[in-house]
């Protein structure tokens, strides 16, 4: 029997105790996803996939595939989150007159902060960095980004940082405070357990990969455009990427620090956000925001591209207003870190601070509101073609329009101290998340999935998963502006009065019909993969589009293009089509390109590793990790020849094999 | 034609990145730099300007200046390197800065003010 | 990009380069490092805004009289200021290509800063040995994770310089190996600057208190 001094050492407050054993619904999770998971071990297994997978994709460093691997990790997270959520409402709609309902406090509360953290880290944070990592060096004509070994990097950051709040879920528990975890509660004294913990090392984990993300793709756009791209030529998804990558590195420092400050008061015992010793828990609330602001103009200002790329090619004419359209994301860049006082107007900062933060909130709405009249004029007397990329955007500005609008009200500081913390907020914000980041998504994955895969989805599938989700946001969302409005508060368990129960009866079903929405995607994409021969689309520009990542095949070759573009004009693609521009068939070139490498993922496991030592007490994990973390950091700059060349005769060889199908297909 | 934007494309692969700095440039910032910390040091620790208000603001221009050395002679910053960008990017920080410290500094301030009643019953006695 | 790329003769554009140019190895390195220094300035920043906000809070402990010692902080900071001109020395006989010269600068520099971290942790020591821990107050808590973040920065400096001496010592003054001496050449003094901001405000403008 090893002493238990030994045993606290190497497992630290990890007990049996901790796994919830005691909790049906958890055990049934877990009996559900172990099931799932030792398949699809045992499927990788069967098939041999495993080197293929290490190999061609693990450790991969071309960001089309890193692109793709955050798209999945980002729709396998949605499904988590869409099940915390649907599991609130369902509470929602039945804890009335006496019932508790089906989920105790304890769980009820690891519940709604979960939803919150994995919806915009580890959903909305993913699939806008994916599509960013897929798209821009494309739309730029680059090879690749700047430093892709660090983009492999900090994909696996984010995955571990997943990893994490999904270990959460079996090991322990996960935080009960609110997706924000603001202090006292999520103080030790307040919260002993693990779910704080988990919390800021997830998002720590994940915040390293996201802020190195953001620096690799600002290089990127600055330093790899290609000839004849001047800033003012560039597309307007990579003008608004720029933007949102200029806010993460400027923005989630912030977070950092913020929740290292948190862990130095758990672990250490400082006073920073405590109540006494004069400590402060205002000051973890204005700094949380300063990063939490930006955040949201982080996941908002991709989908504002998207939109803008999707208007302009299924209207078949050039954006409306592009240089408009620039400094209003530019605009909207800058004053989205002058707001962020506007979450907590109820906290008493008097009238001059209010004033000036409802103000600087109020003026957000003008860039916002011309970027819409650009969308609307750009397809103002064009040929609009409903495909479903566009039936999104449309869905998008009628939906969005009413979030902005309920957030300017939220931004008159009278009207916020009735408003705040009520479901009138959660009903507004998620009317700008989901009409906004989300329907963006939708429409972004629709447009750009046949350059990435080489063949369309497929339609119906893909318009009943759009009037799911479009009628079933509007069923979900409205009745709870109508509860804020009646002054119920976010977060409740379960209700008195029993005249409120018809409205969550009624958002539950909306929460359902978004279910069926979720479930018709997931049919699309097998549905679409079934049929790809179909669906196949060999022109590698099925859209009749504009920017330059239709000028190469689809999917793209590993170096994307044979040879590197030449930019005349905005709308670089469209303009080489209208002039002529025919393919070069000869005179290829070897081809420099970075080589994969193991390392990011092992740097990212150890993080992991010791992040789950810290959250465990488990000290020697920690050490050891730490120690080994660094070790093969270091020893990984010790490695100089990270590039090689893709031979001329290969390059040849794929060349010619998209010449045979292009004449295929004519 | 070709031979002319290729070498156009070359030129731009090798322009000077960095300004790096000479000897004598190296040792005017350090000299500058050594006065520019005596001086503050010497201020607060005699207490030669008597008012500590005062005493504060010069240290704090004093600290600006020699930020502003550091920057020019031991950073290398100038308008030029890699086409502005470098000076772009730390004018927006600068202002990320000022924003985040007086912001917080402001918005701490009030809430202080009007929420920590301990003050206001010490200002009743 | 100053790229300029003219069009061709009427009715023929060139739109793609017949050549291939790789960009050479390290075109973005230089600005990549300086946004993340950019973003390092951000964490300071807020660590400065948490001392400005906290740094009053003594809780009827210890004030910044009753510990701070200005010789003491005056000696650190010379050890950082001359740190950096023989780091300044480094690189200017890298220049020249000079490798003996190049290591015994930084073998310099690297005692400077182990002068540096080893004052600051006797003075840490010194106030932790009078009762005035982190714990003890916001104030304390606030000053230690300013002061320390910097000391944590200049140690993991420090660690990578001797990775860096290493790696010249065995592949030589190599194209590599001066774009890294470059960047921890921008690293080093950056924390130089981040310092006079923990000197005036911490510090200078604590005993003024």
């Amino acid at each position: 029997m090893p002493s238990p001094d030994l045993i606290k050492l190497i497992f630290g407050r990890l007990t049996l105790e901790s796994l919830p054993l005691h909790e049906p619904i958890v055990v049934g999770t877990f009996a559900v996803v172990a099931t799932g998971g030792l398949a699809l071990f045992g499927a990788l297994t069967y098939f041999r996939l495993w080197g293929y997978l290490w190999r061609e994709w693990f450790t991969t460093v071309d960001h089309k595939r890193i692109g793709i691997m955050y798209m999945i990790l980002g729709i396998v997270m949605l499904l988590r989150g869409f099940a915390d959520a649907i599991m609130m409402r369902a509470q929602q709609a039945i804890a009335f007159g006496g019932s508790e309902g089906y989920l105790n406090a304890h769980h009820y509360d690891q519940i709604f902060t979960a939803h919150g953290v994995i919806m915009i880290f580890f959903v909305a944070m993913p699939l806008v960095t994916g599509l960013m990592n897929y798209v821009v060096p494309l739309q730029i004509g680059a090879r690749d980004v700047s430093f892709p070994f660090l983009n492999n990097f900090s994909f696996w950051m984010t995955v571990g940082g997943a990893v994490l709040v999904m270990a959460s879920l079996f090991i322990g528990e996960f935080a009960r405070t609110g997706w924000l975890a603001y202090p006292p509660l999520s103080n030790i004294g307040y919260s002993p357990d693990v779910g704080v913990d988990y919390y800021i090392w997830g998002l720590q984990v994940a915040g390293v990969g996201t802020t190195l993300s953001g620096i690799n793709l600002i290089c990127t756009i600055v330093k790899l455009r290609a000839p004849g791209m001047t800033m003012m030529r560039m597309p307007v998804f990579t003008w608004t990427s720029l933007c949102t990558n200029v806010l993460i590195v400027a923005s989630f420092p912030v977070l950092t620090v913020v929740l290292a400050l948190l862990s130095l008061d758990r672990y250490v015992g400082t006073n920073f956000f405590t109540n006494d010793f004069g400590g402060s828990p205002m000051m973890y609330v204005n700094l949380i925001w300063i990063w939490g602001h930006p955040e949201v103009y982080i996941l908002v200002l991709p989908a504002f591209g998207i939109f803008s790329e999707v208007t302009s090619t299924f209207s078949g004419k050039r954006l409306f207003g592009y240089t408009s359209m620039v400094y209003a994301t530019v605009v909207i860049t800058i004053l989205s870190y002058l707001v962020w006082l506007h979450h907590f107007f109820t906290m008493g900062s008097g009238a001059s601070v209010n004033s000036f933060f409802g103000i600087t909130t109020m003026i957000i709405s003008i860039p916002t509101g011309a970027k819409m009249f650009n969308w609307l004029f750009t397809m103002y007397r064009g040929r609009i073609r409903f495909e479903l990329p566009m039936m999104w955007t449309i869905a998008f500005m009628l939906t969005f329009v009413v979030g902005g609008m309920t957030g300017v009200l939220l931004a008159v500081p009278p009207a916020d101290f009735v408003l705040h913390n009520s479901l009138f907020l959660v009903a507004h914000f998620h009317n700008v998340i989901i009409g906004g980041v989300l329907f963006g998504l939708f429409a972004g994955m629709g447009y750009w999935f046949p350059k990435a895969f080489g063949f369309r989805l497929e339609p119906f599938w893909g318009k009943v998963s759009f009037w799911c989700w479009v009628s079933g946001f509007f069923f979900a969302f409205m009745p709870l502006y109508v509860l804020g409005l009646m002054g119920v508060t976010r977060r409740l368990r379960v209700f008195d009065d029993a005249s409120l129960q018809i409205w969550f009866i009624i958002a539950g079903f909306g929460a359902f019909l978004i279910l069926l929405g979720i479930g018709a995607f997931l049919v699309q994409i097998a549905v679409s993969v079934l049929r790809r021969e179909q669906l196949r689309d060999v022109t590698g520009d099925p859209w009749n589009a504009r920017t330059l990542e239709w000028a190469t095949s689809s999917p793209p070759p590993d170096y994307n293009f044979a040879f590197t573009p030449v930019v005349h004009d905005n709308d670089a693609w469209w303009d080489m089509k209208r002039r002529g521009y025919q393919r070069p068939l000869t005179g290829f070139k070897p081809i420099h390109m970075p080589q994969n490498t193991g390392t990011g993922i092992i740097l990212a496991g150890l993080s992991t590793a010791m992040a789950f030592g810290l959250i465990w007490y488990m000290w020697l994990l920690a050490a050891v990790s730490f120690i080994a973390l660094l070790v093969v950091a270091i020893g990984h700059t010790f490695n100089y020849h990270r590039d090689f060349d893709i031979p001329a005769d290969q390059v040849v060889r794929t060349e010619d094999a998209r010449t045979n199908l292009l004449a295929g297909a004519k | 034609m070709k031979t002319e934007a290729h070498s156009a494309i070359t030129a731009d692969h090798h322009p000077d990145q960095h300004a790096h700095g000479s000897l004598s440039t190296y040792l005017l910032g350090f000299i500058l730099s050594v006065v520019l910390t005596a001086i503050p040091f010497w201020l607060v620790m005699s207490g030669e300007l008597g008012n500590k208000q005062v005493t504060a603001l010069v240290i704090m221009g004093f600290a600006i200046v020699q930020i502003v050395v550091h920057m020019i002679y031991f950073l290398h910053m100038n308008t030029s390197s890699e086409n502005g960008w470098t000076m772009m990017a730390l004018i927006f920080t600068i202002v990320m800065v000022v924003i985040a410290l007086s912001g917080s500094l402001w918005v701490m301030h009030h809430l202080t003010t009007n929420m920590m009643p301990v003050h206001e019953m010490s200002g009743m006695k | 990009m100053t790229i300029s790329v003219k069009p061709q003769q009427i009715g023929e554009p060139l739109f793609y380069l017949a050549d291939e140019h790789p960009h050479p190895e390290g075109w973005s390195t230089s600005l990549g490092f300086w946004i993340y220094l950019m973003s390092d300035c951000l964490i300071f920043a807020i660590l400065f805004a948490t001392y400005g906000v906290l740094g009053a809070n003594y809780a009827a402990g210890p004030a910044p009289k009753d510990l701070f010692d200005l010789k003491l902080v005056a000696i650190n900071t010379s050890m950082l200021l001359m740190s950096s001109i023989t780091y300044g020395f480094a690189m200017l006989t890298m220049q020249q290509n000079r490798i003996a010269q190049t290591q015994m600068w930084l073998t310099i520099t690297g005692l400077f800063g182990l002068a540096f971290i080893g004052i600051e942790l006797t003075e840490f020591a010194h106030m932790i040995h009078e009762g005035a821990t982190p714990q003890r107050s916001a104030f304390l808590s606030s000053f230690f994770t300013l002061v320390g973040t910097h000391g944590l920065h200049v140690s993991f400096g420090l660690v990578w310089l001797v990775t860096l001496m290493v790696q010249v010592w065995r592949f030589g003054l190599i194209e590599a190996n001066q774009r890294r001496l470059m960047c921890l050449s921008m690293f080093w003094h950056f924390l130089d600057v981040v310092w006079i901001g923990v000197f005036t405000f911490v510090y200078l403008m604590g005993m003024l208190r």
